[in-house]
C-alpha cells in the first residue's frame, strides 16, 4: 500500500506534505516525494489536496495489488475515483460529499 | 559538525497534546467560554490527522430513538464482562446526541428519512458521510480566537514536579527546534497505541493496518514515565477487519447483514458468542482447527448494493474499493475474507488507558486525559472521544478556577540534550526499522500475537520483558539523520515503554475473561476474583501493579482527592 508521486504533474505547493498525517512526503527540489513508501497507512489525504492529480495511489503485491492505481478529482459536490489498470481499462465511480452512505 | 537545536519556549493556560477526534472537540468547548489560551500541539497537522484521516463509517455511538443513556451502558458492559467504569460510560452516553448535533450544525451529512429523522444502522448506529469529518474538526477548533495550533510538532515528554504537571517539551519533525510549552493544565489526547506486534502484512505494505500506525502511544508513554496510573491496558483490542486491506467490515456486517461463514460454507457467526472479543475469537478458532479461510457472506448482495459498498469504503477505507475493483470482482460474486488484525491497545474501543476520574483528571495533579488515551470506558467511538474531549475542557476549566500558578524550571535541558544525542550518535549496525521489526516479533511470539492465535503464558511473557528492556539499550545507539529519524526513534521508544506496561497488566490478570483480547494459557477461564480493575504505576523504574474494586451500580462518580499535589484517594484498592 503506497502512493506514487508523477514527477511530472507536481507543482510543488506542498499541500500533501501539510497534510499526511504520518508527515512522510517532503519537498525536494520542489517536488513532491515520499520519505519512505512503506510507511504509508493508505489514507489518501495527500491524493484528496493535490489539485493536480499528481497522486496516485496502489496496493502492494502483497496485500493483492497488481499495479493498478486509483486517483481522484473533485469537481464541486462530486468527488470522481478512478481506478486505472495495467492493461488500460479503467473504472470511475462518482461519489456525492453532501450525500449519506446507504450502509 | 555537531547537530543542535534550537529552543522555543511557549507560554499557555491550557495544552492540548494531539488535536484529533477529543483533542479538538476539547479545543472546540473551551472557545464557547472563551476565557483561557489554548494551544493544541499536534505531530501532524489537525486538518487529517489520527484515526479520522481518510473518514469513518458510521456513527457508531447515539442514543437513538427508544433509546435511553443507561441501556449504552448496558451494553458496553456487558460486551466487556463487566470489566467498565460505569460512572465514565453514562456520563459519555448522556452527551453523545449532543456532540453529534453539533457536528452537523458544522457540515457532517447524516442520512434522514422522510420526516427528518436520524436513519438507524442497528441499535446505536446512525448514517452519515464520514469522509470529511476530521476537516469539519479541524474548523471547529481553529475558528475559537483563544486557541491556537502549532502543527508538525511531536510531543515526547511532560514536565512534572510533586506529581504536578506544568508543561510539555516537544520537536518540530521538519526542522532543529525543540518546544518548551510551559501551561497550567495539560490535556492528553493522542489517541492510541498501534505497531506494538507484528502486524498483518509485514512487508511491503506493514502500514496496511486499520489502526494510525502514527498513534504510537506516545500519551500512555509519557503518563507512566510521569508516575500516572494506566488502567486496564491487558484488554487489547483486536479488530475483525477485511483481509489484507484491514478495512472495517461492520459497513459488510451490518450494512448488509453479511454472515460470518468458514471456509467449509458453515455460518459460525454465533458458535462462539457475540462480543466483541468473540467474534474475533470465533475466526481464530475456525482457523487454528483448520476450517478457514473465514469470510463475510455477501454473495447474495445484489448490483446495487454492491455499488453502495464500493461507495462508503471510498468514504472511509478507499482501499477497499481499490482492491475489490483492481481483483475484477466485487462483493456481489466473492465472499470477503476476514482476519483478526494484530493487537492494538486502544481505549475507545477496550477500556485500556489513563486511570482517570469522571471529569477526565488522571492521578497527576492538572494533567487530564480523553478519547482513545483515556481508559475505563470501552466503545466510545468518535462520538465518545468528543465527549471526553468536552467533559475534560470542562473538569479543566473548573481547575483553573481553584487559581493556578504558572511554574518552570530548567527540567527541559535534559529532554532536549536527549534529542541532541540522537541527532549526533555515531551511525552503528542496528538501524531504526531493525528496532521495531525486532520489538514487534518478541510481542508477537511471546506476548500473544496473530501467530500465536493471540495466546501467551506467563513464561513467554517473562521472556518478551527480559527481551523488550533489552532493546531500550540499543535504541540508546540509534542515530536519527534529521527530526523525522528522530520522530522514528521516539515512536519506537514510546512503543515500547507501552509495551513493558503491557506485559505487567497480562501477567497480572490471572484469568481468560476476554478470550483473543487476554488470553492467558495458564489460567483459561474467567475468574471471579478478578472483578477488579488491573492498574499500575511506575515506581523507581519499575511497574507495580495495583488492584482497584468496581465501580459499579450506583454510579456515585468517582473524584479523585489530592492534598496539596499529593494524590490521596483515586478509588479503593483490594
Ligand atoms: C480506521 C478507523 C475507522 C474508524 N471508524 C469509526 C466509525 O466508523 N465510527 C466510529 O464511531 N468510530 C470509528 N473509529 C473510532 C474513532 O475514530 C476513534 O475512537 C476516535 O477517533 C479516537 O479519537 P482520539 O482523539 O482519541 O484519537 P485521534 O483522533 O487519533 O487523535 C490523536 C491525535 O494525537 C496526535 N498525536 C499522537 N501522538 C502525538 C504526539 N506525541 N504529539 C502530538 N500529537 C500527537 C495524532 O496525530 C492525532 O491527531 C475508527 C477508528 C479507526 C482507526
Ligand atoms: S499537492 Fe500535488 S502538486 Fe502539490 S506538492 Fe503535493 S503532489 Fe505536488
Ligand atoms: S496516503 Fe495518507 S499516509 Fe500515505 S502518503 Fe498519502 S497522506 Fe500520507
Amino acid at each position: 500500500m503506497s502512493i506514487r508521486i508523477k514527477i511530472t504533474s507536481c507543482v510543488g505547493c506542498k499541500r500533501c506534505a501539510e497534510v499526511c498525517p504520518g508527515n512522510l512526503i517532503k519537498i525536494v527540489n520542489n517536488r513532491a516525494v515520499i520519505r519512505r513508501e512503506k510507511d504509508c497507512w493508505g489514507c489518501t489525504s495527500c491524493l484528496k489536496e493535490c489539485k493536480t492529480g499528481a497522486i496516485e495511489f496502489f496496493l502492494g503485491a502483497d496485500i493483492g495489488g497488481k499495479g493498478s492505481v486509483l486517483s481522484v478529482e473533485d469537481k464541486g459536490d462530486l468527488r470522481t475515483w478512478t481506478v486505472k489498470r495495467l492493461d488500460g481499462s479503467s473504472e470511475t465511480i462518482t461519489v456525492n460529499t453532501k450525500e449519506s452512505n446507504k450502509y | 559538525m555537531e547537530k543542535l537545536i534550537q529552543v522555543e519556549k511557549i507560554n499557555t493556560d491550557i495544552l492540548i497534546i494531539g488535536g484529533g477526534t477529543a483533542g479538538c472537540y476539547a479545543a472546540y468547548t473551551f472557545g464557547q467560554n472563551g476565557k483561557h489560551k489554548v494551544l493544541i500541539a499536534e505531530k501532524a497537522n489537525i486538518k487529517r490527522s489520527g484515526c479520522l484521516a481518510a473518514g469513518v463509517n458510521a456513527i457508531n455511538a447515539y442514543i437513538t430513538e427508544g433509546r435511553v443513556p443507561q441501556d449504552y451502558v448496558d451494553y458496553c458492559k456487558k460486551d466487556a464482562k463487566g470489566i467498565v467504569r460505569e460512572d465514565l460510560l453514562l456520563s459519555i452516553s448522556e452527551n453523545l446526541n449532543e456532540v453529534t448535533h453539533k457536528l452537523e450544525e458544522n457540515g457532517l451529512v447524516i442520512l434522514k428519512d422522510e420526516n427528518g429523522k436520524y436513519v438507524t444502522r442497528g441499535n446505536r448506529n446512525i448514517k452519515i458521510n464520514g469522509e470529511n469529518i476530521k476537516p469539519i474538526l479541524a474548523r471547529m477548533a481553529e475558528a475559537q480566537e483563544n486557541v491556537t495550533v502549532i502543527n508538525h510538532v511531536n510531543i515526547t515528554d511532560l514536565m512534572v514536579k510533586d506529581n504536578k504537571v506544568f508543561g510539555a517539551v516537544g520537536f518540530d519533525v521538519n526542522s532543529q527546534k525543540a518546544y518548551v510549552i510551559i501551561a497550567k493544565a495539560v490535556l492528553i489526547a493522542t489517541g492510541g497505541a498501534a505497531g506494538l506486534y507484528r502486524p498483518n502484512n509485514p512487508g511491503f505494505s506493514r502500514h496496511k493496518m486499520w489502526y494510525p500506525p502514527f498513534n504510537t502511544g506516545a500519551g500512555y508513554a509519557m503518563g507512566i514515565n510521569a508516575g500516572a496510573e494506566m488502567t486496564t491496558l491487558e484488554m487489547r483490542f483486536i479488530a475483525l477487519r477485511c483481509k489484507d486491506t484491514i478495512a472495517p467490515t461492520g459497513t459488510i456486517a451490518q450494512g448488509v447483514r453479511a454472515k460470518q461463514m468458514n471456509g467449509k460454507g458453515e455460518i459460525y457467526e454465533t458458535k462462539y458468542g457475540v462480543a466483541t472479543c468473540e467474534r474475533v475469537y470465533g475466526t481464530t478458532e475456525e482457523n487454528r482447527l483448520g476450517n478457514g479461510p473465514c469470510y463475510l457472506k455477501t454473495d447474495e448482495i445484489s448490483k446495487e448494493q454492491e455499488d453502495e459498498l464500493y461507495k462508503a469504503y471510498l468514504n472511509m477505507a478507499p482501499s477497499q474499493t481499490l482492491k475489490w475493483l483492481e481483483g475484477g470482482q466485487g462483493p456481489a460474486e466473492q465472499n470477503v475474507e476476514i482476519e483478526g488484525t494484530e493487537p492494538y491497545i486502544v481505549g475507545g474501543h477496550t477500556a485500556s488507558g489513563f486511570w482517570v476520574d469522571n471529569k477526565r483528571a488522571t492521578t497527576v495533579k492538572g494533567l487530564y486525559a480523553a478519547g482513545d488515551v483515556a481508559g475505563g470506558a470501552p466503545q466510545k467511538y468518535v462520538t465518545g472521544a468528543l465527549v471526553e474531549g468536552k467533559l475534560a475542557a470542562l473538569g479543566i476549566e473548573e481547575f483553573l478556577a481553584e487559581g493556578q500558578e504558572a511554574y518552570s524550571d530548567d527540567s527541559w535541558e535534559t529532554i532536549v540534550s536527549q534529542y541532541e544525542k540522537f541527532l549526533n550518535n555515531e551511525e552503528e549496525n542496528i538501524t531504526i526499522e531493525q528496532l521495531e521489526e525486532s520489538m514487534q516479533k518478541i510481542m508477537d511470539e511471546y506476548a500473544g500475537g496473530i501467530t500465536k492465535a493471540y495466546q501467551f503464558n506467563e513464561t513467554g511473557l517473562n521472556l518478551a520483558k527480559e527481551k523488550i528492556t533489552g532493546l531500550f539499550e540499543v535504541l540508546e545507539t540509534l542515530r536519527a539523520h534529521d527530526t523525522d529519524g528522530l520522530l522514528q526513534i521516539y515512536e519506537i521508544k514510546e512503543r515500547l515503554t507501552v509495551c513493558l506496561s503491557l506485559i505487567e497488566h497480562l501477567k497480572a490478570r490471572k484469568e481468560t475473561r476476554w478470550h483473543s483480547f487476554a488470553e492467558n494459557k495458564n489460567y483459561p477461564d474467567e475468574d471471579k476474583n478478578f472483578e477488579i480493575y488491573v492498574n499500575s504505576i511506575k515506581e523507581d523504574n519499575q511497574i507495580k501493579i495495583i488492584k482497584r474494586p468496581l465501580v459499579v451500580d450506583d454510579y456515585k462518580p468517582l473524584i479523585f482527592a489530592f492534598e496539596g499535589n499529593k494524590l490521596v484517594d483515586a478509588g479503593g484498592e483490594v
